[in-house]
C-alpha cells in the first residue's frame, strides 16, 4: 500500500493541530508552521500526480479494512489533478495571506489547515458517505475562514452561507441514505457495479436519491437556480480566502463528475446518464446568470464572484455533453479558471487597497499608486477570463465548443459561450476602465498609500504564471486532461482495482509494512 | 411501525422547513436541528425496520439489522450536533452585530 495516498489528509490535519496547540497564538510561529505545512503539501501533490500519470489507479484502504467494507482512499487521475490544483491555490493565497490579512484574527493559519484537510480528503475519498464528512469538514473550516476578520458583513453572509450548507448536508445525508437503502453499499466503485444491477421496482427509488444528490452538489458548485449564496459570501470574505474558495465551487463539479459520470454513468444500466438531461440546461443559463451578473455588479469583488458562476456554468456545459473530449475540455478549463479567478480576487483586493475608501466600488476616484504593475496584471486577468486569445481562457473555450459541435445541443452551446464572452468581455473592459483609466482628480491622493507588499504581488503573479504556463504547454496539458476524461468515463479499471483489495485482506507482511513506516 | 415511522420523519420535516421559513434566526436554528432528527430517522430507516434483534453476527444468532445505518448516524449525530452549536453562537453574534435577529440582519418593511 502507498502510504503517500493518506499524506494529503494526514499532514494538514497533523499541522493544523500543532499550529493550535504549539504556537500560543505567536503569529509569527504560525505563519513559519504555515507555509511549511502547505509547501509540505505542495511537494505531496507533486510526488502523487508524478504516480498518478501512468494512469495507475493505487487504492489506499484505511485501517486495512478491504473495500466494500471498509472506507478507501483512491488516487487515479482525477483525484490527482485535484489535488495539485488544491495545493498551488493554497500556496499562493497563503503567501497572500502570511503578508497581512491573516492578522486580523485568531488561529487563521489552523483553519486554512483544516480546509486543506477537507478539499484533499473529499478530492481522494472512494466513499460516498466519507465525502459527506469530508464535506462536513471543509465546510466548517470554511466557516471559519468566511467569518475570519469579523465585521457585520462577514456576519450576515456567513449566516446565510452556514444555514443553506446545513440544509444541504440534511439533503446530501437523505440522498445517501436512499441509495444505501437501494444498494446496500456506499463505496463508490462498488456503487458502479450495484446501480446497474437493481430490480426495476426500486430504480425510480435509487434515481430519486441520486438526484437529491445532484441538488446538493450543485449547492456546492453553484449550479442556477442554487448559486445565489455564492456572491454575498465570496463578496465579503477577505481576498486570500475567497481565492481558496475559488477551489471550493470545483468541489461541487468533481463530485458531480464522480457520481454521474463514473457511478451514474453509461454503462449503469437502467439509471445511465441520470444528470446530464438537467445539467445542460441548468449549466447554460447559469453561464447566462453569471455574465448578467458580472455586467451588473457595481463592485469588483461581486463582479468577480459573478464570473466564478459563469465560470461553473462553462465547466458543467462541457461536463453534461458527456464525451470524452468534452471533458476532457472540461477539466483544462477547470483548472486555468480556478487559477485565473484566484488570482482575481487577490488582485482585487491589492486594487482596493490602492483606492482609499472607494475601495473596490466601481467609481471613479484618485489613481492607484502603482497604475502600470496592477493594470498590466489586470488586463492579463482579464483576458484570460473573458477568453481572449492567446490565454488559457481562449484555449478552454475554444476546446469546450469544438468538442460541442457533433452534438445536437451544439447551437446553445455556441449561442451561450460566445453571447457571454461578448458579455464578461465588457463587464471587465469596463471595470478596467473605470479603476484605471477614469481617474478624478479631485480624488484621494495616491501619494499616501504604500505600494503592494511584494508577496502579495508574488501570489498574484504566480497564479497568472500557472495560467500562462496552461497556455505555453497547452499540447501536453490537454493530452492528459483527456486521459483524465478516459479514464473517468472508462471506470472498468478503477472498479475491479477499488473491489480487488476484498481479495487480498491484511497480511501479517502488510501489516509489518504498516508499522514501519 | 412503518406507518408511524414514516409520519414521524414527515412531520418533523414539514415543521422544520416551516421554522426555517420563518427567516428569523432562533426558528432557523430549531428547524434545522428538527430536520437533522428528521434525517438521522431516515437513515436509520434505511437499515430497515427490525425490531429486537442485534447488529452483530455470532454463531447463535438466526438474524441481524444492518449495523452501517447506526454507525451513519452515529457520525451525523456528531457533526449534526456541532454544526448546531456553530450556527447557534453565529445567530447570538449575529444578534449582537446586527442589533435584530433577522436572517437578512434588518427586519423588512412594516416588521420589528
Amino acid at each position: 500500500m502507498n502510504h503517500w495516498i493518506v499524506a494529503p489528509v494526514v499532514v494538514p490535519a497533523l499541522f493544523g493541530v500543532a499550529i493550535v496547540l504549539g504556537t500560543r497564538g505567536r503569529l509569527r510561529s504560525q505563519r513559519q508552521l504555515g507555509l511549511l505545512a502547505t509547501t509540505a503539501l505542495l511537494a505531496i501533490a507533486i510526488l502523487l500526480m508524478v504516480e498518478a500519470r501512468s494512469g495507475a489507479v493505487q487504492v489506499y484502504a484505511l485501517g486495512a479494512w478491504p473495500a466494500p467494507f471498509g472506507i478507501v482512499l483512491v488516487l487515479d487521475r482525477l483525484s490527482a489533478m485535484m489535488v495539485l490544483m488544491t495545493a498551488l491555490v493554497a500556496f499562493c493565497s497563503q503567501l497572500y495571506a502570511v503578508s497581512g490579512p491573516d492578522a486580523r484574527g485568531a488561529n487563521y493559519h489552523a483553519l486554512f489547515q483544516f480546509q486543506l484537510m477537507g478539499l484533499c480528503g473529499a478530492f481522494l475519498t472512494g466513499d460516498v458517505f466519507n465525502l459527506f464528512v469530508f464535506f462536513e469538514v471543509l465546510l466548517i473550516a470554511s466557516y471559519g475562514l468566511l467569518l475570519h476578520g469579523g465585521g457585520r458583513d462577514r456576519v450576515r453572509a456567513g449566516l446565510h452561507y452556514v444555514v443553506f450548507n446545513l440544509v444541504g448536508s440534511a439533503l446530501f445525508l437523505i440522498g445517501v441514505a436512499t441509495i444505501y437503502g437501494v444498494t446496500g453499499t456506499l463505496n463508490m466503485a462498488d456503487l458502479a457495479v450495484k446501480v446497474a444491477q437493481v430490480p426495476e421496482a426500486e430504480v425510480s427509488l435509487l434515481m430519486s436519491g441520486a438526484l437529491v444528490l445532484l441538488v446538493v452538489f450543485a449547492i456546492k458548485a453553484a449550479l442556477l437556480p442554487v448559486c445565489f449564496w455564492l456572491p454575498l459570501t465570496y463578496g465579503s470574505a477577505s481576498a486570500p480566502v475567497a481565492a481558496l474558495f475559488a477551489i471550493m465551487t470545483k468541489v461541487g463539479v468533481y463530485a458531480i463528475v464522480r457520481v454521474y459520470t463514473m457511478i451514474f454513468g453509461g454503462e449503469a444500466g437502467p439509471v445511465a446518464n441520470l444528470a446530464q438531461p438537467w445539467l445542460l440546461p441548468l449549466a447554460l443559463l447559469t453561464l447566462v446568470v453569471g455574465a448578467i451578473g458580472a455586467l451588473a455588479g457595481r463592485r469588483l469583488r461581486g463582479l468577480a464572484s459573478y464570473l466564478v458562476i459563469a465560470s461553473v456554468g462553462t465547466m458543467l456545459i462541457a461536463v453534461a455533453l458527456g464525451g470524452e473530449e468534452s471533458l476532457g475540455a472540461a477539466f483544462y478549463y477547470m483548472a486555468q479558471s480556478t487559477f485565473v479567478l484566484a488570482a482575481l480576487f487577490l488582485l482585487v483586493d491589492l486594487i482596493a487597497s490602492q483606492r482609499g475608501a472607494t475601495g473596490d466600488r466601481l467609481e471613479p476616484t484618485g489613481a492607484v499608486r502603482q497604475p502600470v504593475l496592477l493594470g498590466g496584471l489586470f488586463l492579463l486577468t482579464a483576458v484570460a477570463i473573458a477568453g481572449l486569445p492567446p490565454l488559457s481562457g481562449f484555449i478552454g473555450k475554444v476546446l469546450v465548443l469544438r468538442s460541442a459541435l457533433a452534438t445536437p445541443s451544439a447551437p446553445w452551446v455556441y449561442a451561450a459561450i460566445l453571447g457571454t464572452s461578448l458579455l464578461v468581455l465588457v463587464a471587465v473592459s469596463r471595470a478596467g476602465s473605470m479603476v484605471f483609466w477614469k481617474v478624478d482628480e479631485e480624488g484621494e491622493k495616491a501619494a499616501a498609500i504604500s505600494p503592494a507588499h511584494g508577496a502579495r504581488v508574488a501570489a498574484v503573479v504566480l497564479l497568472l504564471a500557472l495560467a500562462v504556463a496552461m497556455t505555453a504547454f497547452a499540447g501536453p496539458v490537454v493530452t492528459f486532461t483527456n486521459a483524465i476524461a478516459a479514464q473517468v468515463l472508462h471506470p472498468a479499471d478503477y472498479v475491479a482495482t477499488v473491489l480487488a483489495a476484498k481479495a487480498a485482506p491484511a497480511t501479517p507482511a502488510d501489516t509489518h509494512d504498516a508499522g514501519g513506516r | 411501525m412503518e406507518v408511524l415511522f414514516a409520519s414521524a420523519v414527515g412531520v418533523l420535516v414539514a415543521a422544520g422547513v416551516y421554522l426555517l421559513l420563518r427567516a428569523r434566526t432562533f426558528p432557523v436554528v430549531l428547524g434545522l436541528a428538527l430536520i437533522s432528527y428528521a434525517v438521522n430517522f431516515y437513515i436509520f430507516a434505511m437499515g430497515r425496520l427490525r425490531v429486537g434483534l442485534e447488529p452483530i453476527i455470532s454463531e447463535e444468532a438466526t438474524a441481524y439489522v444492518d449495523p452501517i445505518p447506526q454507525a451513519l448516524v452515529l457520525t451525523a449525530i456528531v457533526i449534526g450536533f456541532a454544526m448546531t452549536a456553530f450556527v447557534l453562537v453565529l445567530a447570538l453574534r449575529a444578534n449582537f452585530d446586527l442589533g435584530n435577529d433577522h436572517v437578512d440582519g434588518r427586519p423588512p418593511e412594516g416588521e420589528r
